[in-house]
């Protein structure tokens, strides 16, 4: 029997207290190899810093398998708005259409003042080519906004809910 | 970077479905810059839509479930049981999902430092929980009722008391967080997030219903609410 979805409700501003009580910001250990420090930080309509907000991830393995109990990750995010977490890059996983993704992970936003979460993917910026094939990022005009930057000691990745240069968000 | 040709996405303009909140609903203030602005792209669905993580027994601790058994002391306020299935849209039970639970105390404060509400905070209450469903897509808790509390939205804005719950489906893109209210609130009239859903029998799915049935007699009321999940329902691993 069919049933109607339950509505969202925003996290509010004190969600740390349930979702953050354990860390559990890493999909892999840091020194494990292939591990890439990922940071970013969410910004408002004005630009400035949301700290009360939280990332979490969904990512498939290094063999682009989605195993259950691998692959998941949550941050919150500090006083400058900014998230991190440490993963690895996952193989390409199939695509709707016969062929593959490129290396992505599934990006989910949840701050105060978003009664729904924003659903966005992060895609990497040392796969050019197959960025290029990827059939999400060849549908969209202007997919810069998908794609981490390479810093010193791993990626930044920067989500804008707002605005200019706001970030492409996704419906299922 | 030279892409192949593909066929324009399809966009969703967002707020087509009453029965969902808007990103944009201007009487709850923070949504104003926080709202994106473009059309949403839809996804076509691949494993990385069809896919969640998923948590062992072994994960949860033994009082998680029991807010009121977590300190030395009992908290202050009404105790109350809260039961109710996880269910996907098909409303078949989703099993083994991870629900995570926080709420404010029973004087309406939070344990937590941003909340500067001057009612007292409670030694033997936390206010943050967690269980995974059974078989049947069931879960309880045990807790003391949450009071009413200040912000700052508007002059003499209060929130109706309410439980905050996360739950993992399935599938990552079928999480779910939301607010159980309780029945007959006097302050549902004048609550942004609570009418920021504009189908009000949408809103009715938000409100928790008495459960004589599950009280437990010279102890605690209960409360039952079932949770629903959205999203794609195909399963690709049956777990």
């Amino acid at each position: 029997m069919a049933a109607e979805p339950t509505p969202s409700q925003t996290v509010g501003p004190y969600f740390s207290l349930g979702l953050l009580l354990r860390d559990a910001d890493q999909v892999v250990a840091p020194d494990a190899p292939g591990a890439i420090r990922l940071t970013g930080s969410i910004r408002d309509g004005d630009g400035e810093p949301v700290p009360d907000a939280m990332v979490e991830v969904w990512q498939a393995d290094e063999e682009g398998q989605y195993r259950p109990e691998f692959g998941w990750a949550r941050s919150g995010c500090d006083g400058d708005g900014r998230y991190s977490l440490v993963l690895v890059k996952p193989g390409r996983v199939a695509d709707a259409v016969g062929g593959l993704q490129a290396p992505h992970l599934t990006m989910l936003v949840f701050a105060r003042g978003l009664l729904r979460p924003v659903l966005t993917r992060m895609y990497f910026p040392d796969e050019a080519d197959a960025n290029a094939e990827d059939h999400v990022l060849a549908s969209l005009e202007d997919a810069s906004s998908l794609v981490a930057r390479p810093t010193g000691d791993g990626l930044e990745f920067d989500i804008h809910l707002q605005g200019e240069g706001e970030t492409v968000f996704f419906a299922v | 970077m030279s892409r192949r040709t593909a066929q324009k996405p399809r966009t969703l303009v967002d707020g087509g479905d009453p029965a969902q909140p808007a990103y944009l609903h201007p009487d709850y203030v923070s949504t104003r810059l926080r709202a994106p602005q473009r059309p949403l792209i839809v996804l076509p669905h691949t494993e990385s839509e069809l896919t969640g993580p998923a948590y062992g027994h072994e994960s949860i601790g033994e009082l998680d479930h029991d807010l009121t058994r977590q300190h030395a002391g009992e908290p202050l306020g009404e105790r109350i049981i809260v039961t109710g299935r996880v269910l996907d849209s098909a409303g078949r039970p989703v099993r083994s999902a991870l629900i995570e639970l926080w709420q404010a105390n029973a004087a309406g404060r939070y344990h937590h430092d941003v909340d500067r509400h001057p009612a007292p905070l409670d030694p033997n209450f936390t206010g943050a929980g967690r269980c995974l469903t059974d078989d049947e897509g069931r879960y309880r808790f045990v807790s003391v009722k949450p009071g009413a509390y200040p912000w700052r939205n508007h002059p003499n804005a209060w929130r109706p008391a309410h439980i905050h719950l996360s739950i993992f489906g399935r599938a990552f893109t079928n999480r779910l967080v939301t607010q159980m209210y309780f029945p007959g609130d006097p302050l549902f009239a004048f609550d942004p997030i609570f009418q920021s859903v504009r189908d009000p029998k949408a809103r009715e799915r938000l409100i928790c219903s008495f459960d004589l049935e599950t009280t437990e007699p010279e102890w605690a009321l209960a409360y039952s609410f079932d949770l629903v999940l959205g999203g794609p329902n195909e399963t690709p691993l049956e777990r």
